[in-house]
């Protein structure tokens, strides 16, 4: 199955493994993602914007994915924390956008 | 001789984290004081800021713990040894003197002279989250402030507050009758801040007393580090909002600092340490935690423990190197068993 992720202009077509979270996708294939506290929901920094089309087919943000979103500056209504979302045979496509915020600094810069 | 706001001591750990507090147990059983600087307001480091609330199951013999409890044993277990806290603070120099002591100087102008020093600062320093908005440092400090100092410098003031945690509440709460205007904007309607924060909120909005905008800050209109407006990515479309100060707050996010300046070997923000004293490139400087890096090194609690312990052994060798040291046991010292204030 696959994941597309955006990343500096760029989109780059992933591999991906049912029940993976999107965040350890991205990580497994070497992009800067920074997802400092590895999966907890604790960090907030692999937050994604989610493709509109896509949104509506993601299970909802538990409250602790919304409380730590919440101290995102960069958010808009797309804004999800990837290591929240597990791919499955109805995410088979998934698109998302890393923001510059969830790079790691030489990437970023 | 001492100068005025200096404080003389064994040793200056960097950092009130688990690391650092257990450090003080370790060097305590040796007879080292020890003084704590640390930029947060109270001990207890990442457990006390990232995951208060969240179990720890890896701490040995403790099958759970969370980040709260273990700070708050980890004080109990070194109170014998009266270390002594310096909290809001962060150290901004570190220099050897001609006679081998380190001088170790605050942001707050206090200066503490010790023969060793113990960086245990895990990710670096905490700092305010600077929202990603093209040219904000040119206001910072002048228009758009992290914390509120003093409340007068907002008195009169179109005051915009981001957030939706304690401190945009506290502060819409507090800043509210002194404002010009004040508005909130959150990115959703719903906060995770104290609920009887929340409902005082809603109602100085219900009376008019206070805006509440759903979206987020994309744009800061202004000249010369004077803030006029700033632009709002809203529910509606992009929306203007007057505003001469803006207090963002989206928590804290970990820096390395001033560490990098003090001629300490660093490999990617990272001190490398040898794993049987920990000590880093500078003698009597030691790095324990998630802040050094060795071959094989895991950024786990139980190892910035071990780490402490053999710290403390090189670092008694520093403060006292006539004395004869007898490794023991706190089970059957007597001696150590005086020092932990328990009977024998």
């Amino acid at each position: 199955m696959k994941l597309y992720v955006e990343l500096g202009g760029e989109l780059r077509e992933l591999e991906a493994l049912e029940g993976w979270r999107v965040m350890e996708v991205i990580r497994d294939w070497d992009l800067p993602i920074k997802a400092e506290c590895g999966g907890a929901c604790a960090c907030a920094t692999c937050h994604v914007y989610v493709d509109e089309e896509w949104q509506g087919r993601l299970a909802k943000a538990s409250p602790e994915e919304e409380d730590m979103l919440d101290t995102v500056p960069d958010t808009t209504i797309h804004s999800r924390l990837s290591c929240q979302i597990l791919m499955s045979e109805a995410l088979d496509g998934l698109r998302v956008k890393l923001p510059a915020s969830s790079l790691v600094k030489e990437a970023a810069a | 001789m001492l100068m005025k706001n200096e404080t003389l001591t064994d040793v200056v750990i960097i950092g009130a984290g688990p690391v650092g507090l257990f450090a003080v147990f370790e060097l305590g059983l040796l007879d080292l004081r020890c003084h704590l600087i640390d930029i947060l307001d109270r001990a207890g480091g990442q457990c006390a800021e990232l995951y208060p609330e969240k179990p720890i199951y890896d701490i040995p013999a403790c099958p759970v713990i969370t980040g709260a409890e273990l700070t708050e044993k980890l004080m109990g277990q070194i109170k014998p040894f009266e270390p002594e806290f310096h909290f809001s603070r962060m150290v901004t120099g570190l220099e050897r003197q001609a006679d081998g002591a380190f001088l170790v100087r605050t942001d707050e102008g206090e200066i503490f002279r010790a023969k060793v020093v113990v960086i245990a600062a895990g990710g670096g320093s905490f700092q305010p989250k600077r929202p990603p908005i093209a040219g904000i440092e040119a206001y910072e400090d002048s228009s758009v402030f992290y914390a509120v100092r003093r409340i007068e410098e907002f008195r009169g003031h179109n005051i915009v507050i981001v957030g939706g945690g304690d401190s945009a509440l506290d502060w819409t709460l507090n800043l509210e009758p002194v404002a010009k205007s004040l508005t909130l904007v959150h990115r959703r309607d719903q906060f995770r801040a104290a609920p009887d924060s929340v409902n005082k909120m809603r109602a100085l909005v219900a009376a008019g007393k206070v805006r509440l905008e759903i979206g987020q800050i994309t744009g800061l209109e202004g000249a010369g580090g004077d803030l006029s407006a700033v632009r709002l990515n809203a529910e509606g479309g992009e929306k203007l909002l007057p505003a001469t100060r803006l207090l963002p707050f989206f928590g804290l996010t970990m820096k390395l600092g001033p560490v990098a300046d003090w001629g300490i070997n660093l490999t990617e923000d990272l001190i490398p340490v040898d794993t049987a004293r920990f000590e880093t490139s500078e003698p009597g400087i030691f790095a324990i935690g998630d802040i050094n890096t060795y071959p094989g090194k895991l950024k786990l609690i139980l190892c910035g423990f071990h780490e402490a312990a053999l710290m403390a052994q090189a670092a008694i060798r520093i403060v006292h190197p006539e004395q004869k040291i007898v490794f023991q046991y706190t089970t059957s010292s007597t001696s150590l068993h005086k020092k932990l204030g328990v009977a024998s």
